[in-house]
């Protein structure tokens, strides 16, 4: 059942790296390949082994029900859920119509839930 | 450093949340609800995709006296009777507001629909279609919290610990993410609601945001939690093929409503074999299937992933197509063809019985601090029933914010002069305890946070034993003290992921260390707790386990079940 080989498969994701203060970047990553993981795998996977700083949201993480974790993969806006891991990589941005805070993370918090000096 | 005031500060919008703003708006105080992610949308409750257990009487009759009897057996002789007895009395009356409120219950008109699930007599649990009790349940609430003026929504806000003088509860400490910014809260009442702890297992069905917050910030506060050692583990969550975009325990109804059959690795039924009577009618408790089933793994016949095969193939393509609606879609974007194949499913840490010890009002033993939903112990004992965990929140939320607002006419604020000494405290406290320099230079909190999850899977999950425990907390103890203190979190203050989880994992690592202490005192097999070298219960275990942090240390002790005052068995049955 297992495929063995695919533990040696790489893919690349190229992700968008910066907050607004800074000059953003794009920093590629490798993460292991495999079948059917999604996008967001792949990004926890880099928080646990290769850079914690990697700030993206999510919070349900398999269910798609929190609905945070909106980006742009490959240039569509997609949930990083429900998106599948390709072999060939993806290019990762954060959404282009909100403000940036970090990395893949822009200013989704609707007006009336912030807190107000 | 911002410095903010409010009557009552409720941490964590989740269902239990979200109800007690709503009471507490209600009863006149001014609330802050906060969550670490965004409002309604971070924690268990809107990814609850089944049902909701109340004695409404809509399709056979019941009563809530039924309800609390099936509840109570369910928790093996543990449950807080007083805390069970709150449940199931008012959550008809919960789904009835919520269907005021819009929550669009399948319904046949007037009459709900409910239907059976395991260890409720009758049919009990309403549900909304399709899979969507639990985004339906956070929308509706997050509508009706949106209505009142003097309730203040703040997402993106983690609280880090509460502020508390001679055992009364004064204020909170946050984190807003967002900014990098750390927030001194002055509140007279708090309410905690932040959910709880199943994302301590390497198998779960969490969200990020359920490390045990709630119960580590209650015992530092000085509250007691108990029966930290009944963890639920759900039997049948999805392990294999890969499925992304679907809660992992959403076969469960399917496998009720269309009989699902569980198949070991040589495609046999094995419930039988375990005492358990599966049959035709699959309504066997949560409890035993799990335990069949790893039993089936031990012995060589697991499936290929280590768990047990769910099989549909019984049924025609069209039998399926109408029973899974819109899911088979979803099934095949991943996929899966049910027709062809049958799914991998194994145990997976899904609920705890456990949690923050309170009285009937909510309200734990520090005053002013009361906690609702998932982290509050005792109403479920020993192992919950399917769809009481909904209610549970609904029902103690609301009488949590109303208790929290009752209160706050006695209570003096917090002067701004000391909530900012004991944010400074804190704040403190916290830096002596990340190091300048990590002493690691491969670890970091996201691995240790890995490993802990993997040591609790392995010998603090579903079957213990002693040796198992021993090494469980021992190992724990050296990441508390040793490994976690030199850790540093990385620089930054703007949606600092790393100090983020840095401060989750403070957190998660007190809460596996009551566990594993909970569930090594515990020298009997009941419920949740399953010893394999203590097969059985034991009378002198028929209490509850409190544990509480004295001179710095974690401490376990035994105390009486709370037991109703008053006869059952003469209720009537009713319907509606
Ligand atoms: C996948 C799944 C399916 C389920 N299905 C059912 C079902 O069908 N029926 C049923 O009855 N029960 C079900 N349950 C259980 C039930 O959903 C939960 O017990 C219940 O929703 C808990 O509600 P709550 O409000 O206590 O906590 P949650 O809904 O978990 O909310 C807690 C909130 O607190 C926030 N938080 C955490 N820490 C902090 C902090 N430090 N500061 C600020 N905020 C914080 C979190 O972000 C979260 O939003 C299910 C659970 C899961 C995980
Ligand atoms: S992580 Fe929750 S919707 Fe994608």
């Amino acid at each position: 059942m297992k495929n063995n080989k695919q533990q040696n498969v790489f893919a690349e994701l190229s992700i968008f790296r910066g907050a607004n203060s800074t000059k953003p970047e794009f920093e590629t990553f490798r993460v292991p390949f495999q079948q059917g993981a999604s996008i967001l795998d792949a990004l926890i996977w880099i928080n646990d082994n290769v850079d914690e700083s990697l700030s993206f949201r999510y919070s349900c993480i398999n269910a798609n029900a929190c609905k945070e974790c909106m980006m742009i993969i490959d240039g569509q806006v997609e949930y990083a859920c429900l998106k599948k891991l390709q072999k060939f990589g993806s290019k990762l941005e954060p959404l282009p119509n909100k403000t940036l805070i970090k990395d893949l993370v822009t200013d989704i918090v609707p007006p009336k839930e912030k807190l107000l000096s | 450093m911002r410095f903010v005031e409010t009557d009552v500060l409720i941490v964590g919008a989740g269902a239990a949340g979200m109800y007690a703003s709503i009471s507490a708006a209600r009863s006149n105080a001014t609330v802050m609800l906060c969550d670490k992610s965004l409002i309604s949308r971070g924690g268990a409750t809107v990814m609850a995709q089944m049902t909701v257990a109340a004695a409404l009487g809509h399709q056979e009759a019941d009563h809530w006296t039924h309800h609390l009897q099936d509840t109570i057996k369910s928790g093996q002789e543990l449950c807080n009777e007083k805390l069970s007895y709150l449940l199931c009395k008012n959550a008809p009356e919960k789904i009835r507001q919520m269907r005021d409120w819009k929550t669009n219950w399948a319904n046949d008109n007037e009459r709900i629909r409910q239907v059976l699930a395991p260890g409720h007599g009758v049919k009990r649990c309403c549900y909304v279609d399709f899979l969507n009790t639990g985004p339906a349940v956070a929308r509706t609430l997050r509508g009706e919290v949106a209505k009142l003026k003097n309730v203040t929504r703040v997402s993106g806000l983690t609280i880090i610990d509460l502020v508390v003088e001679k055992n009364r509860v004064m204020g909170a400490i946050g984190l807003n993410t967002e900014a990098g910014e750390y927030v001194s809260i002055s509140a007279k009442a708090i309410v905690l609601a932040a959910g709880g702890l199943t994302q301590l297992f390497a198998r779960n069905s969490a969200s990020k945001n359920m490390g045990g917050d709630s119960h580590a910030l209650a015992l530092r506060a000085g509250a007691n939690l108990m029966d930290m050692e009944f963890v639920q583990f759900f039997p049948i969550g999805h392990l294999a093929p890969r499925l992304v975009g679907m809660d992992p325990i959403m076969w469960d109804p399917f496998r009720y409503k269309l009989g699902g059959r569980l198949l070991n690795g040589h495609e046999e039924q094995f419930i039988e074999n375990y005492g358990g009577e599966d049959g035709d009618a699959y309504t066997v408790g949560r409890d035993l299937a799990a335990y069949a089933i790893l039993k089936e793994c031990e012995a060589g016949r697991g499936s290929p992933n280590g768990g047990a095969w769910l099989s549909f193939q019984h049924l025609s393509k069209a039998e399926l197509d109408e029973a899974f609606g819109p899911i088979i879609k979803k099934l095949s974007a991943n996929d899966i063809d049910l027709t062809k194949q049958a799914i991998e499913v194994a145990p997976i840490a899904h609920y705890h019985m456990g949690g923050i010890e309170v009285n009937e009002s909510m309200e734990t033993r520090v005053k002013g601090l009361f906690a609702a939903g998932e982290c509050v112990g005792g109403a479920n004992g020993a192992n919950r029933l399917s769809g009481n965990a909904i209610p549970e929140a609904f029902v103690f939320g609301e009488i949590a914010g109303a208790s929290a607002a009752n209160t706050i006419s006695e209570t003096p604020h917090l002067s701004p002069q000391i909530g900012q000494n004991s944010l400074l405290n804190s704040l403190v406290e916290l830096s002596r305890q990340q190091k300048q320099e990590s002493q690691f230079k491969t670890v970091t909190s996201r691995k240790l946070l890995f490993k802990l999850q993997k040591l609790m899977w392995e010998n603090v999950g579903v079957l213990r034993n002693k040796q198992g425990l021993k090494i469980a907390i021992d190992e724990i103890r050296r990441m508390k003290n040793d490994i976690f203190p030199n850790l540093k979190p990385a620089s930054g203050t703007v949606f600092n992921t790393s100090l983020m989880d840095w401060l989750d994992l403070r957190n998660s690592l007190l809460c596996a260390e009551a566990i594993c202490l909970a569930a090594n005192e515990r020298k009997e097999s009941r419920g949740a707790h399953q010893m394999e070298d203590i097969p059985f219960k034991s009378d002198k275990y028929r209490k509850n386990q409190i544990i509480s942090i004295i001179d710095g240390h974690l401490v376990s002790r035994w105390q009486d079940v709370q037991k109703l005052e008053f006869e059952l068995e003469k209720k009537c049955w009713t319907t509606v």
